[in-house]
């Protein structure tokens, strides 16, 4: 491979690497502005958010990103503001930091798919926060006088800086970190060698020095600290302002910027007199042989191609299939116990769960976004609403946490627009002007829970039966019950909304949602007490590659049934069965009559039972809530299957959602129940 | 498969005599009802004995459903019934062939492999035009081995509509 070819992948590779972590910064820094506005953010969340930006700009500024770098720079200084506590926190901030971190994941993103921003976005953000920068440089002379940012006294401060032992491994170079603070001013450097070994017993890779710098600078706290931000995890850095030579020192004291530093109590405080006598006293800490804290959180993961992962869980997925079949050929072969089998069963079984355990992440990355989404929705109503998350650490697997994202979004837009009522009905009504909102998540068996729940207007059964007339979802005068009334909000065609509003009528109603719910292999349900609030039940399965199945036999042909859509199984009398004209078959149960499909019929099956009174009928329920029983010849037992994919080699099959390959090392294919009814049947 | 094994050695040997040689295309080729079939043997991934399969719905006749090959779902063609000679009667001693097509993985069912065949390329000769309406589109060329013609399958057309466009082809149907 050319020189040139290599770089340029090593650039594609560097150039993912960023987005990929911006992604992840900008969710966690979704999660802490979320607080910002309930009851702020402390010191350190703020340093989290300000590092976000920062690394954020420093990675822009690296690929030539310059609206990104010039964005995140203002975003930068109004958040090193606040860390200084030169700005308070009011709403108006509040709101500009949160609109800010918006404007900056849709630059990144804009960044990431290269798309041209439109020269608009972003500017009346900028504005403010430069704006808001100025006011807050002419009032700051109240709080820490005359020294803004741009003209900070000039001052004599200590710096020392330790390195960990890891340091050097993780691909830092003290030497340019001292070439860059020597930079900010005039400064001498004293080297402690005290711990560096004999040369026998030396490790290149470990780091024996230790600096201590005296730097008469007019540099700010903070942007000495950014000389150490990329360091900051593998080495212990504590300054300390020895003189200040126009200002009061005072305000310095405070200027403990980035989080780097020790805590305050580590950290010797910055009047002259007092550091001088720390310097001795307070040097033990600091000494490169203290303790060593724990490893940094970065150590802790690793970043793998989601194509690795998958084709691990693949494998380990034929491992258990094959242990599987071995198993059964040695119970056929000898009677007798084979030692180490029932192990190797257990650490197959363990491997798998491990496996799967690489694809979960937390829902918290789908969860971040929805505050926002409350956030703008409610305002633009002129809504107060509060969302309440619960259980966000709940982990699933990735693929499903993508697919929950849309109907989460909807349901949630759905809730603030058509559930939560205005304050002052609200009022009226003897509630609380603010709505609340809450969405939990908790794992249940193999599926996850998820409950959107609000305490807004409720379901008007009234309402929704004669929209659901009107709209001709239903014909008049059709009896329903209480459940399968409120149920008519996932008819297709069915939006509550008196008007099609500009929050929520984008021509998706809930039946799309629940056709996305569906679609991931899970089932929605809805509660409501008018007047009370509506409560959403998602039934998840945790993950895409497995799926609770039920094997039913038809003539010789094995399939599987979803167990999420099977509701019950029966032999019927032959009296619940009438065959209308032109050959269709219905059943009777329980009042309802319900379409019956004989798989054998469907899919031209040899030899199998055509009576479903001598075999069996399984009920089913697809996503628009229609029941279908399907004809079989009989249950064989409820298993999870592995799904396997026939559009890899081949091309959908009508009625087949995929296949799964059975213990005994034969494919079964698993029935798509919402496709089953389109079939026209072989020989009625 | 005792005599591939036998023939594939000779094939070897056959590049290592010569360094014209090493220009040769090999072919697979294979028996399918009284005729014989060549397909090019950088396709060929695995041959295996005739096994169960798993039926597919609703496909055409000469989908003969769908093998597990490892942990992938390999959809298994018999060439008989594609070529309008009915359905093979497979048996145990029947054989399928594993070919890859565009990256996906596809089994053939004919009656016997017979040989690995190296050729020049320029004993490849051209299918001459046929009447319309005969399937000729899935002919690549004729090879004339020991006075006996092998004609070259494009396997690319042959599943061409059923795996590729994801269509499956009337014809089959109709003929």
């Amino acid at each position: 491979m050319s020189n040139a070819a290599s770089t340029s992948s090593d650039y594609s590779q560097f150039r993912q690497t960023f987005f990929a972590e911006s992604a992840e910064m900008l969710a966690d820094m979704e999660s802490k502005l979320e607080r910002l506005t309930a009851h702020g953010l402390d010191r350190e969340e703020l340093d989290a958010v300000f590092r976000c930006v920062h690394s954020i700009k420093a990675g822009a500024g690296m690929f030539n990103y310059a609206r990104l770098v010039d964005f995140a720079h203002g975003f930068e200084a109004l958040l090193d503001r606040m860390r200084d506590g030169r700005m308070q926190i009011d709403t108006t901030v509040a709101n500009l930091i949160i609109r800010a971190a918006d404007v900056l994941s849709e630059l990144v993103s804009a960044a990431q798919s290269e798309r041209a921003v439109p020269t608009d976005v972003g500017v009346a953000v900028s504005e403010e926060l430069s704006h808001l920068l100025s006011l807050g440089l002419s009032t700051s002379g109240l709080e820490s006088g005359s020294d803004g940012p741009e003209t900070p006294p000039l001052r004599r401060v200590e710096i020392r800086f330790s390195p960990r032992p890891g340091l050097l491994r993780h691909a830092n170079e003290p030497l340019l970190v001292i070439r860059e603070l020597g930079g900010l001013g005039e400064m001498t450097t004293v080297c402690d060698t005290s711990r560096l070994p004999g040369l026998e017993t030396i490790d290149v890779e470990e780091t024996y020095f230790a600096w201590t710098f005296e730097l008469t600078t007019e540099a700010s706290d903070s942007t000495i600290g950014e000389v150490f931000e990329f360091v900051a995890d593998d080495a212990e850095i504590s300054l300390t302002t020895l003189e200040t030579f126009s200002s009061e020192p005072d305000d310095m004291a405070e200027d403990e910027a980035f989080g780097l530093w020790l805590e305050p109590s580590e950290v010797p405080s910055a009047t002259v007199e007092v550091s001088a006598t720390q310097l001795d006293a307070g040097s033990q800490p600091l000494h490169p042989l203290a303790p060593m804290p724990t490893k940094s959180a970065s150590l802790s993961s690793i970043r793998v191609d989601l194509f690795r992962v998958d084709r691990l869980v693949n494998m380990v997925g034929e491992l258990v299939i094959s242990q599987a079949m071995l198993r059964q050929e040695l119970s056929q072969l000898t009677h007798k116990t084979i030692d180490g089998l029932e192990a190797l069963d257990t650490l197959t079984r363990d491997l798998q769960d491990c496996v799967m355990a690489i694809r979960m992440q937390p829902v918290r990355s789908v969860f971040a976004r929805m505050p926002r989404l409350v956030r703008e929705v409610a305002s633009k109503l002129g809504k107060h609403v509060r969302l309440t998350m619960i259980g966000e650490q709940t982990e699933l697997d990735k693929t499903v946490i993508e697919e929950l994202a849309d109907p989460l979004t909807h349901m949630i837009r759905n809730s603030v627009d058509h559930g939560i009522e205005m304050p002052d009905t609200r009022l009226a009504k003897g509630k609380s002007a603010e709505g609340s909102i809450t969405l939990s998540a908790a794992h249940v068996g193999s599926n996850i829970l998820i409950h959107l729940e609000d305490d807004g207007a409720g379901l008007n059964r009234e309402r929704l039966y004669n929209k659901a007339v009107e709209k001709g979802v239903i014909a008049e005068g059709t009896k329903l019950s209480d459940e399968e009334i409120v149920d008519l909000i996932f008819a297709p065609g069915f939006s509550t909304a008196a008007f099609v509003s500009d929050v929520s009528g984008r021509g998706v109603g809930m039946d799309v949602v629940r056709r996305n719910i569906m679609k991931i292999g899970g089932r929605i349900q809805v509660s409501s007490v008018e007047g009370k609030g509506t409560r959403f039940t998602l039934i998840i399965p945790l993950t895409l590659a497995v799926l609770d199945g039920m094997l039913i036999s038809v003539g010789a042909e094995k399939y599987i049934l979803p167990l999420t859509s099977i509701i019950e199984s029966f032999r019927p009398l032959p009296s619940q069965i009438r065959v209308l004209a032109g050959g269709g078959r219905v059943a009777h149960i329980r009042g309802d009559y319900v379409r019956l499909i004989a798989l054998n019929r469907l899919f031209d099956v040899d030899s199998a039972i055509d009576d479903p009174t001598k075999g069996l009928i399984v009920l089913t329920e697809t996503a628009d809530g229609t029941r279908i029983g399907i004809v079989v010849d009989e249950l064989i037992g409820q298993q999870q299957v592995v799904i396997k994919s026939l559009q890899q080699n081949y091309t959908p099959v009508l009625g087949i959602s995929g296949a799964t390959i059975l213990g005994d090392g034969n494919v079964a294919l698993i029935l798509d129940i919402e496709q089953l009814g389109e079939i026209k049947e072989q020989n009625a | 498969m005792n005599d591939v094994t036998q023939n594939y050695e000779e094939t070897l040997n056959t590049i290592k005599r010569g360094g014209s040689d090493s220009h040769l295309m090999q072919f697979i080729s294979f028996r399918v009802g009284t005729e014989d079939y060549a397909v090019d043997i950088l396709a060929v991934r695995e041959i295996k004995g005739w096994t169960r399969t798993t039926v597919l719905p609703n496909q055409p006749d000469y989908v003969r459903g769908v093998l597990n090959l490892r942990g992938a779902i390999v959809p298994v063609f018999d060439l008989k019934c594609r070529f309008g000679q009915g359905e093979t009667e497979a048996t145990e001693k029947h054989v399928v062939i594993i070919v890859s097509i565009a990256e996906r993985l596809i089994g053939l069912l004919v009656d016997q492999v017979s040989d690995i065949l190296s050729v020049q390329p320029d004993s490849v000769g051209p299918v001459p035009e046929m009447e319309p309406g005969r399937a000729q589109a899935f002919l690549e060329g004729i090879i004339t081995v020991n006075d006996s013609m092998i004609v070259l399958l494009s396997l690319n057309s042959l599943f061409d509509s059923v795996i590729l466009a994801g269509t499956e082809p009337a014809e089959q149907n109709a003929a």
